[in-house]
């Protein structure tokens, strides 16, 4: 089942390489699905069931859903996509890359230098990941739902929009204000 | 069906995705792309951490990718906010256009 794991890694390095080249962010939405799909083949392969079970129900499916959905608000589309192409030039993406490549190098030279390990993943069940993450991981846990908890109250933040048009029980609540508000100056 | 695998290849696999979501990140001018490439980087640490987990064939390896699953969605529901009204306020997805900030 080698075979397996190594179709599913280059399918995840291709698909990657696919979203950080392409113009449209439809097609490299619909790439950085592939390459999730192809990371929870991994995880099976690598006896984390669970993990991938996860990887498809919430990154496959709804952040990449959040992503389709702000790409279409946006209305993202062909000016996008020219522009992305004016914008994407090799003077402008090659030195980061061949930087990047450098400090790839340094962690392959690190990893290589140890010695090889080759074993078979033991899978690990649900059923010991719950037990480990609600008894030695607890306050993880909370600390994880606090973080969601403040992830969404600012999200409806910093999402709300000043309405310009009111309906008009408001524009007159609104009205009767600003008169109260002037007689109050006077 | 039994896989043999050696921890070099997942972790340099890991370690490529990661350099990948690197170089996203710098060349990308556009927004949007910018956070796809974060999230390249969280998964690849998640691939990084559960191999480790396999390893050794404990729970905490899982453990830790759940947490970073957690931390990916609040960050993507922040950004994904601020990009809505950064597209509001000045019709354009170009970062170079926020250079009012100042840093």
């Amino acid at each position: 089942m080698e075979i397996a794991f190594y179709v599913a890694g280059t399918v995840a390095l291709v698909a990657t390489l696919m979203v950080i080249t392409r113009h449209n962010p439809v097609h490299a939405l619909l790439y950085l699905n592939v390459s999730l799909l192809a990371h929870a083949m991994l995880f099976y392969l690598l006896g984390a069931s669970f993990a991938a079970l996860l990887e498809i129900i919430i990154y496959a499916g709804a952040i990449m859903v959040l992503f389709i959905f702000v790409v279409m608000l946006l209305n993202l589309g062909k000016e996008t996509a020219e522009q992305e192409r004016k914008w994407l030039k090799p003077k402008v993406w090659m030195g980061p890359t061949v930087l990047a490549a450098v400090l790839f190098a340094e962690f392959l030279a690190l990893v290589l230098s140890s010695g090889q390990d080759a074993y078979s993943p033991a899978v690990v069940s649900p059923r010991e990941l719950a037990v480990a993450l609600y008894r030695e991981y607890l306050i993880g846990v909370e600390l994880a739902a606090m973080l969601l908890m403040a992830a969404v109250v600012g999200a409806a933040h910093i999402g709300r929009h000043k309405k310009l048009v009111l309906h008009r029980f408001l524009r007159e609540e609104k009205e009767k204000e600003e008169e109260k508000h002037e007689e109050t100056v006077l | 069906m039994k896989t043999t695998v050696s921890t070099e290849v997942v972790v340099l696999l890991a370690g490529l995705l990661f350099a990948l979501g690197i170089v996203g990140v710098i060349i990308r001018k556009n927004i949007i792309f910018m956070l796809l490439s974060v999230e390249i980087m969280l998964n690849a640490s998640g691939l990084a951490f559960v191999a480790a987990g396999s390893r050794w064939g404990q729970p905490d390896g899982q453990v830790m990718f759940v947490f970073i699953l957690a931390m990916a969605a609040a960050e993507v529901s922040i950004g994904l906010a601020l990009i809505l009204q950064i597209y509001h306020q000045h019709k354009s997805l170009d970062i170079d256009n926020l250079k009012e900030m100042n840093g």
